[in-house]
């Protein structure tokens, strides 16, 4: 389509399968420059999958993956991914963690700390380069691994489930705080989620699939909450649970297929 | 009192008290001190010994032979599990092989490693080496293969290098496991030295035992392994100083003993 801008990530009839088992059947997913997008998805309905494609991990069997217009080959390299269990090494500093990237491209251990410690900063541990991973709380190794993936300052964020561990409390000052980084510096972000709560919060639209196997896009709801939001007061909101219902209507079906299916 | 201090005064008492009846024992003839020397003859036996200039050249000989066996082999353990570590091809390949030369009890190449190597230090290191780069290799290897998955595939999403992955994931990985094994790997290191000495050799603490036996000296055969037994834990300390250095980053166990 001409005369408009290029989309970040667009995904067009994808279908990703292993060996016989077909995972993704048919995906439509289109995600602008600096747009927010969150999938919910009943359990198993393969969004982790989705994910795993737009990095360039998974090669779809039918369909086009293109990345800022580029169709992709190989492994992308404008995309971050923040994986849903922890993945910070044990044996560094909480400061060196979030400094791994950068000493993967090559940079001295001191020039990786110095640009780390504004972002431990950015994401509310001050007080704890020194510390490791066991002496964080879980919520503290969470946003570790949050500026662990934005200091390498991706174009694409794509994160999977990354506070789906965390106790409610938690989880909210982790949506605040995500937002905030995202509102100072506007990335595309593709966050999946099986909360819907969570994604309406945080999201610009929010990309329902059906249930596995075999699945597909069933809604795709813009969210015209405004930003910044505040994430503590938004919830009780009239406009949030209208649009909680409108797109529960639409998931809470695929949830009954796929426990209908499981049992 | 605390807890520490109670167990240490037991330990004391125990020993003490086993000294004592031993000793008591030779003097009231109840034991024969040919085949048990009393304590304080074993004392007097090592204080001799530590007068004498040639007793520190043993204690020095026995010291490098063990470093070197120490070092190499771990060295050699850990190059091999890490190689075969990231290559199952080359580990299914080599598995039999290894499981074989790991089956030899390693004590009978002494007298081969003589033979090839001469009286002299090679032969001790030799057999050192062949008793330590086991206890690396497999720990080493274990290590390696029992990276958290998770873990790798962040550092790989964070484009890590083979290299970097090398240096940062699997390395430090291993090391939990290699610096778990290095009391074991010590140990191997000086049983392998004080081994390859006792079966032939001009120096060393397995000599000095060597000699003692040869001409029915219980006193110094017993003296002998006192004097072992102190080196071995001298030496386990200083890899506990190690330990603790390296593993900083490791959650403290919930009870301490």
């Amino acid at each position: 389509m001409e005369g408009q801008p290029t989309l970040a990530v667009d995904l067009r009839d994808v279908m990703i399968r292993f060996g016989d088992f077909t995972a993704v059947k048919s995906m439509n997913l289109q995600v602008g420059e600096a747009e927010f997008v969150a999938v919910v998805g009943p359990t198993g309905c393969g969004k982790s999958t989705i994910l795993n494609t737009v990095t360039g991990l998974l090669k779809p069997a039918a369909g086009e993956v293109s990345v800022f217009g580029k169709p992709l080959t190989g492994l992308n390299d404008q995309s971050g991914y923040m994986l849903q269990q922890e993945g910070l090494l044990p044996w560094k500093t909480a400061q060196d963690n979030v400094g791994l990237g950068l000493v993967f491209q090559g940079k001295s251990v001191e020039e990786a700390r110095a640009q780390a410690r504004p972002w431990l900063a950015k994401v509310g541990l001050k007080g704890f380069e020194e510390r490791y991973p066991h002496q964080l709380s879980g919520g503290q190794r969470k946003r570790v691994a949050m500026a662990q993936t934005l200091i390498m300052e991706p174009r694409i964020v794509l994160m999977d489930e990354p506070f789906s561990a965390l106790d409610v409390h938690t989880r909210r000052l982790m949506h605040r705080i995500l937002l905030d980084l995202w509102q100072a510096e506007r990335r595309s972000l593709i966050f999946i989620t099986h909360d819907l709560d969570e994604a309406i919060t945080l999201a610009d639209r929010v990309v329902v699939m059906s249930a596995g196997p075999g699945s597909r896009m069933v809604g795709d709801v813009p969210i015209t909450l405004p930003r910044p939001r505040d994430v503590s007061a938004l919830q009780t909101t009239d406009e949030f649970v209208a649009l909680y219902r409108q797109i529960w209507s639409l998931l809470g079906a695929e949830v009954e297929k796929s426990y209908a299916a499981q049992g | 009192m605390p807890r520490r201090g109670k167990v240490v005064l037991v330990q004391v008492a125990i020993v003490l008290s086993l000294l004592l009846v031993w000793e008591s024992g030779v003097r009231a003839g109840l034991i024969d001190p040919f085949f048990f020397p009393a304590p304080s003859t074993l004392v007097a036996r090592i204080g001799e010994w530590m007068s004498t200039a040639d007793f520190w050249t043993d204690v020095g000989v026995t010291l490098l032979e063990t470093i070197l066996s120490f070092v190499a082999g771990i060295a050699i353990g850990t190059t091999l599990g890490i190689w075969l570590g990231l290559n199952p091809f080359a580990a299914e390949v080599v598995q039999p092989f290894i499981k074989m030369f790991n089956a030899i009890p390693r004590i009978l190449l002494g007298p081969i490693f003589v033979i090839w190597f001469g009286l002299g230090l090679t032969s001790k290191v030799a057999l050192g080496v062949t008793l330590v780069l086991f206890v690396a290799f497999f720990n080493t290897f274990q290590g390696v293969r029992e990276v958290n998955p998770v873990v790798l595939a962040n550092a790989r999403l964070l484009r890590a290098s083979k290299w970097s992955l090398l240096r940062h994931v699997y390395l430090p990985s291993a090391t939990t496991w290699i610096l778990s094994s290095l009391r074991v790997s010590v140990g191997m290191a000086v049983m392998g030295a004080v081994v390859a000495e006792y079966l032939g050799s001009s120096a060393g603490l397995g000599h000095l035992i060597a000699q003692a036996e040869g001409v029915l000296d219980a006193a110094g055969v017993f003296a002998g392994i006192i004097v072992l037994s102190a080196f071995v834990v001298a030496l386990d300390a200083v890899v506990d100083r190690a330990e603790k250095r390296l593993l900083v980053w490791r959650p403290a166990p919930a009870h301490e003993v």
